[in-house]
């Protein structure tokens, strides 16, 4: 099994340099930072576009340069942004903010669409089953960018009901809040509530219906009906032996809605005006940043490679044949 | 060669009872379990109505997109304006029609194209296997690291001021890999089956097998597919449209109405809900179309297999 884990991560490892290079590729060879340059007013001199092109090494050849900016990432080193700041100053900061909406909004998702799912599934077509299955389809139909606009109305609501600005909608935190550790924990809970739901939602509504599907298999195994013959209540019989298989096929799933995770989280940053890794993007493509765009890739390429080999693990706890 | 019609091929092997005027033919089994499901004939009419009348506004609708009116900015929905105006006189509805088109039509040739990429693709990685097969699917999994959003944007500088169609190609280039696995999948033991070896030994060269004996007898899968891509595309177009990455001024799709409207979602709702609506009301409908096709053309799927036998069993009782 331990073979098994480490043939993947190597996997996961080369298509991670390899989607990092061809984002980096894309990047140099469609953007023109000269040209942004070029177009300010009053138009700054030749040499000082001679400069920036030879600081942004757009002269070399675009492997050359990834080579480098791979040798300086190494050293913890991102290279330099287009208004040359290094990268690296403002990664720690947006990583964070991007990973404390994802953890959170994927824990969530994960946990309330499998309970969802699950309960669907054993009740089918009972009303319950109905509501969940509308609920699903309907926020499966709606793009992050309108549900989070949407939910930003019950949350005026819900802080004109109770007379407060409870519930933040833009930023992360209060600016110059000032507080002990524990307040500001709480600061920046009013802040996250709203944009985590909106990731959340879209989470339970796409885990639910394939874990209601997945389940709906199981029950009508074999196996589960001899689990039960051989004594255990239904209860125990559906949560020792059914869930457990009904699991497998989402752990293979739980790599796919990461990517989904992420686009979403590049909405939900843009709507509720976080300076994460998505917004970040948006940035680095308006702004023809090489560097920016490499980093963010680099970043989702890791998120991505860590989810899929957790899929794995997951995969190996939960299936024994894989275990060999 | 009479063999190899498309008849003989497409005749279910399983099926030994012969053709009498009492069993109804396929198209009618598929007819009958579709018409049965009340949310995929819903769906249905909805994606079809939304096309008839994003096509047919100018016939009824009192403004042009693009002719502002003057004497009303920002006026809420009434008789003349159907949706209200923006802030600079333009009509609501007729631009919602606008982006409902462009949008519409990306999204119809995005399900179009990204299918028939992905049984190309699976089709020939299943049926020739060895390395062809291996290239082919690590180019599968490479593409499903890099999200799709990431890489339109980057590009889409490149795309600045040229023609919508190739932000069709580059949305139908990054949707076709999930499928592309499937049908390897099925092409893999479609290729063992005696039909197909029959007209690979008879001399037939692959790619005529793969799209005479192969393909077809994936079809329900990929008209599946094709309808689901479908509202994919429509999401995946708005979302970059949203951003200013997709379509581009002056073309508007309702990724970029909605886009505008965000802002003023609380003080003006008609810039934002009109758009937003239609985008959730037709890929909705097209998520109920396609899980209704999915029921009808292969109840063999999970899911539908329970039904079936909930009804079977009722129509008997």
């Amino acid at each position: 099994m331990i073979g098994f884990l480490v043939r993947r991560l190597a996997n996961y490892v080369v298509l991670c340099l390899v989607a990092t290079f061809l984002a980096f590729a894309l990047a140099s060879t469609t953007f023109d930072p000269i040209a942004v340059l070029e177009q300010r007013n009053p138009p700054p001199p030749a040499a000082v576009l001679d400069a920036k092109r030879e600081a942004l090494r757009l002269d070399e050849p675009i492997p050359q340069r990834f080579l480098s900016w791979v040798g300086g990432v190494v050293h913890g080193d991102f290279g330099r942004t287009v208004t040359d700041r290094p990268v690296a100053d403002e990664l720690p900061r947006r990583a964070g903010v991007s990973l404390r909406l994802f953890l959170v909004g994927v824990v969530l998702g994960v946990v309330f669409g499998v309970i969802l799912g699950v309960v669907s599934a054993i009740r089918q077509y009972k009303l319950s089953d109905y509501l969940a299955t509308l609920f699903s389809f309907i926020i499966l139909s709606t793009p992050v960018f309108v549900l989070g606009t949407l939910l930003k109305q019950p949350a005026q609501s819900f802080n004109e009901l109770i007379g407060t600005n409870y519930l933040q909608t833009l930023g992360e935190s209060t600016p110059g809040f000032d507080g002990s550790w524990f307040a500001s924990l709480g600061d920046r809970l009013r802040y996250l509530i709203v944009p985590t739901a909106t990731i959340a939602l879209g989470q339970i509504a796409y885990y639910s219906r394939y874990q209601r599907s997945a389940m709906l298999d199981v029950l009508g195994s074999d196996f589960l009906r001899t689990a039960q013959a051989k004594g255990l209540t239904r209860r125990r019989a559906l949560f020792k032996h059914g869930l457990r298989t009904a699991l497998i096929p989402m752990a293979t799933l739980f790599a796919f809605g990461f990517g989904l995770l992420i686009t979403g989280g590049t909405f939900t940053e843009r709507i509720f005006g976080w300076y994460g890794m998505g917004d970040w993007l948006v940035v680095g493509v308006a702004t023809q940043d090489a560097n920016i765009v490499a980093t963010v890739t680099l970043f989702i390429a890791v998120l991505v490679l860590v989810s899929g080999w957790l899929s794995d693990v997951l995969y190996a706890a939960l299936d024994p044949r894989v275990r060999v | 060669m009479t063999v190899t019609d498309d008849g003989a091929a497409t005749a279910s092997p399983v099926d030994p009872t012969p053709v009498t005027e009492r069993t109804p033919s396929r198209g009618k089994l598929v007819l009958r379990r579709f018409l049965r499901r009340k949310s995929a004939l819903f769906g249905l009419v909805v994606v079809v109505l939304l096309y008839a009348v994003a096509f047919s506004y100018p016939l009824f609708s009192p403004w042009d997109y693009a002719v502002p009116d003057y004497l009303a900015f920002l006026t809420p929905p009434d008789g003349s304006h159907w949706f209200g105006t923006t802030k600079i006189g333009e009509d609501v509805f007729a631009q919602v029609m606008r982006g409902l088109q462009k949008s519409l039509t990306i999204g119809l040739l995005v399900g179009l194209l990204s299918t028939s990429l992905a049984a190309v693709v699976g089709a020939v990685a299943g049926y020739f296997g060895g390395w062809v097969d291996r290239v082919l699917m690590w180019l599968v999994d490479l593409l499903l690291v890099l999200p799709s959003f990431l890489i339109i944007a980057v590009a889409s500088p490149a795309f600045k001021g040229e023609s919508w169609l190739i932000f069709v190609v580059l949305l139908a280039g990054f949707s076709w890999m999930i499928t592309a696995r499937i049908v390897r999948g099925m092409t893999l033991t479609l290729r063992e089956r005696e039909y197909v070896k029959a007209a690979r030994f008879m001399g037939q060269s692959p790619l005529r097998v793969i799209a005479k004996h192969i393909v077809p007898n994936m079809a329900s899968l990929l008209i599946i597919d094709a309808t689901i891509t479908v509202g994919a595309a429509v999401l995946a177009e708005t979302g970059l449209s949203f951003f200013g990455f997709g379509v581009q001024p002056p073309d508007v799709s309702l990724g970029t109405l909605i886009a505008s409207g965000t802002e003023s979602a609380i003080t003006y709702p008609w810039l934002f809900y009109f758009p937003a609506g239609f985008l959730v009301v037709f890929v909705l409908a097209v998520n109920l179309f396609g899980d209704g096709l999915r029921d009808a053309l292969d109840p063999s799927a999970a899911g539908s297999r329970k039904r079936e036998k909930k009804i079977d069993k009722g129509e008997r009782a």
